[in-house]
């Protein structure tokens, strides 16, 4: 039996669009294929639609166009508690009227199951998030990141297929929301789940998933494991959204070989890789991380373009250095090299020539 | 041995040498002095500042309620005007009949009372009891201008034969002493016999306590209708978007800016038998001409009319906690496996608990005093308690039993407020 494309994942969003107004889309035209146990996030500005598309998942929203499907199954019409879906809140949503235990309980009892077994159910859950000793507690008395754990034991209790995760670390400071970031992925390891995990922090969507799509103006701009999505760029959206990022405008100047020559409004060439442009003459902007971005001529490829910069700030911040530079006109190029013993020091004023690998520097649209 | 062991010397010198006492400001002053002087000003500002509303609710509010409450229990209309045959009730054990010295000291009192114009005192005093007798005194206290002749028990039972009425001398006895219990037992439907003794009020008589139990199961019965009336719309108002919430919540407070008078009136209007709900169920052929409702003038109509004007006073609370409720407990509790049912009654409206509390306990307590609704239209058969504190107050102008009913009545709200607490809890109130 062949299945037609797009209709084999564990999820499925089929041609979805979403309105509120009846005048415009959230979503426009959302095609998502997960596969069974993929931590998927969804990272994006607000408004993005990102969080329209999870409630639609969770069944809180309705589709107004397309169809999502769980597991093969249309779930347009399956009301949320029918859908068997785990969901973790942005405030937590711990019942604050009932103990750790109850809220943990709260799922099992509304599904009929026993009490020596949700008991046990309960308890197993806790001792999963190392929260056993807190089980008569009452959410009030426990710490934002105790809540956090005691929020994803309640969604993982029952055994859900899938579950979801709405910037369930944003309340937490940056220490705690690193660790949990770890535990997280860790249980997502061990217990073999589906997840769909929606931030607007994109640290955090490169370090726990398997995939990211990358949400803006209700489409997905680029749908791609971390290391392409920081790397290999699709626009200047997905370039200028995830990491830190330099954007020279220019115009093609020459297009051969997988290899472009951009010319830039000061007349410097420079070197890059188009991702979509198609012709000389065309209007660009070429992407360079501020890591790739080098100034000392032995590192960077023979017959490489450099061009002038002008030094406007050096910034010491422990294990790297930041210097933000004057480059083709703007002022905000930024270079990052490492702190090493011997590094060689750079001084406001100066003038350097910076140059790169041309696989490092994509020729995107302009946004 | 001791001193050489360094643990010792310095736990002695922990405790001996530098007491807490000690500790002193820069300058040498006591620290707790210096902090008592820096802070006095502060407070003593803070006092200035209340203080008129300090006076303001003592001379408003703290004196009117004690004063009423001393009254309920202190009456000297009859005491003060007729020493001398207070004198011989005091003398005398509970019972004894009349004899010749006994209207030897009513002449005397009568006479004296006539003189100084005390006697329709005296005679308002006795006329609450034995309904009738302000005129009996008065008219009595004219023949007395000359003074009455002895033998006085015939000379004052050929000025009026009900002088020799016993139970007129069993009200006169209870009301010869200033302080007395008797309006407490009056308003619980209790009397005092010939002995003295506590017993039940003639039959036709009993009209308070029942009127209490009226009192507690309306206001109980609008507490509820106001709930179930009041709680959707609070929810209403707690998640409509802010400009829609905006005009619903004029809507409601709409009856808080209307004269109370204005709105019974117009219930008035549309409750009575040629009403308009009466003249459209008859238009509609619901009913017939002889069959039309009587909404009003009775039970009902109190019901109807004070659940509308008590609703804003349950919805308030209500929409102020509902407010405060994320949406995302709801939405948990449906995403961990609820009906939309069981997520209200599990999840939502145990939240809701602390504005539903304030709301009944508020609109109970307003139900519980309420008077010119139950007035207007309550007939016969709808008037409260609080009606009835108000007759005394200005038709039969027993201000003592009046302030009895009122006492008890207070005094039954504070027990409801102790329970209330003791039950939620009073932290759990949230007003707005």
């Amino acid at each position: 039996m062949t299945l037609p494309s797009g209709n084999d994942g564990f999820v499925v969003f089929d041609h979805v669009q979403k309105s509120y107004d009846g005048q415009t889309l959230v979503v426009k035209d959302l095609n998502l294929s997960i596969a069974k146990g993929e931590f998927l996030t969804m990272l994006g500005p607000s408004g993005s639609g990102k969080t329209t598309c999870l409630m639609m998942l969770a069944g809180f929203e309705t589709a107004t166009h397309g169809e999502i499907r769980l597991d093969g199954r249309n779930i347009n019409d399956v009301p949320p508690h029918k859908r068997g879906i785990g969901m973790v809140f942005q405030n937590y949503a711990l019942f604050p009227h009932m103990t750790v235990g109850e809220n943990l309980a709260f799922p099992l009892e509304v599904r009929g199951v026993g009490k020596a077994e949700r008991e046990s159910r309960v308890v197993r859950a806790l001792d999963m998030v190392q929260m056993g000793r807190f089980k008569s507690r009452r959410p009030a008395q426990l710490s934002g990141g105790q809540q956090q754990r005691i929020a994803l034991a309640r969604a993982l209790v029952f055994d859900p297929k899938l579950i979801l995760m709405d910037e369930p670390l944003g309340a937490l400071d940056k220490q705690l929301r690193e660790h949990m970031q770890y535990e997280i992925k860790a249980l997502h390891n061990n217990l073999g789940i589906t997840v769909v995990y929606v931030t607007h922090d994109q640290g955090e969507a490169l370090t726990m998933s398997d995939r990211i799509a990358v949400f803006n103006d209700g489409r997905i701009q680029q749908l791609a494991p971390p290391a392409q999505l920081y790397e290999q760029p699709d626009n200047s959206f997905v370039a200028g959204f995830i990491g830190e990022n330099n954007a020279l405008p220019g115009v093609i100047e020459q297009l051969e070989g997988g290899k472009a020559l951009v010319r830039l409004a000061t007349g410097e060439l420079i070197d890059a890789t188009p991702v979509n442009v198609r012709e000389v003459g065309q209007q660009t902007l070429v992407s360079i991380r501020p890591e790739r971005v080098e100034f000392k001529p032995e590192m960077m490829p023979a017959g490489a373009h450099t061009i002038d910069a002008e030094v406007r700030d050096v910034i010491y911040m422990g294990d790297i250095l930041r210097a933000r530079m004057k480059v083709a006109g703007s002022d905000d190029f930024v270079m990052k090299f490492r702190n090493t013993l011997g590094q060689t020091r750079l001084d406001p004023g100066q003038h350097i020539r910076i140059g790169w690998n041309p696989q490092d520097a994509r020729a995107l649209d302009l946004v | 041995m001791a001193a050489l062991d360094p643990h010792a010397a310095v736990v002695t010198g922990a405790t001996g040498a530098v007491p807490v006492a000690a500790l002193t400001t820069a300058d040498g002053r006591p620290l707790a002095r210096a902090l008592a002087i820096s802070s006095r000003r502060a407070r003593r500002r803070a006092f200035l500042l209340v203080l008129p509303l300090l006076a303001f609710v003592l001379i408003t509010f703290v004196v009117p309620i004690g004063q009423m409450l001393h009254r309920s229990m202190y009456n000297d209309g009859f005491a003060a005007n007729m020493p001398q045959v207070s004198q011989w009730f005091a003398d005398t054990p509970p019972g004894t009949e009349p004899d010749e010295a006994a209207f030897a000291a009513l002449a005397a009192d009568l006479t004296a009372a006539a003189e100084a114009k005390t006697i329709g005192i005296v005679g308002t005093r006795i006329n609450y009891d034995v309904p009738g007798t302000r005129s009996l005194f008065t008219a009595t206290g004219r023949k007395a201008r000359g003074g009455f002749e002895p033998p006085y028990k015939a000379a004052l039972l050929d000025a009026d034969e009900k002088w020799g009425d016993l139970r007129l001398w069993r009200v006169m006895r209870n009301a010869s002493t200033a302080y007395t219990s008797n309006f407490y037992l009056a308003a619980v439907d209790r009397t005092r016999d010939d002995e003295g003794r506590i017993v039940m009020a003639p039959a036709q008589q009993q009209v308070y306590v029942m009127l209490f139990q009226r009192t507690l199961v309306l206001s109980l019965l609008i507490t509820l209708t106001t709930f179930l009336l009041g709680f959707p719309i609070a929810h209403l108002l707690a998640t409509l978007p802010m400009r829609r919430s905006n005009l619903l919540m004029i809507l409601v407070l709409l009856p808080f800016w209307t004269s109370l008078l204005v709105r019974t009136t117009a219930w008035m209007v549309l409750l009575q038998q040629q009403g308009v709900i009466n003249d459209l169920l008859v238009w509609m052929g619901a009913i017939d001409e002889q069959g039309r409702l009587s909404m009003m003038y009775n039970q009902i109509g109190t019901v109807i009319a004070m659940t509308h004007i008590l609703l804003p006073f349950m919805i308030l609370p209500l929409y102020s906690v509902m407010r405060t409720i994320n949406p995302s407990y709801v939405r948990a509790a449906r995403s961990l496996g609820a009906t939309s049912w069981t997520a209200f009654r599990r999840v939502y409206f145990p939240q809701t608990l602390p504005g539903l509390g304030a709301g009944a306990l508020l609109v109970f307590i307003l139900a519980v005093g309420y008077y010119i609704t139950p007035a207007l239209v309550g007939g016969s058969s709808g008037q409260l308690i609080s009606n009835m504190i108000a007759m005394h107050m200005t038709e039969t102008l027993n201000w003592s039993m009046a302030a009895a009913l009122a006492a008890l009545l207070l005094g039954g709200v504070l027990v409801l407020y102790w329970v209330y607490d003791r039950l939620v809890g009073i932290d759990n109130l949230k007003l707005g």
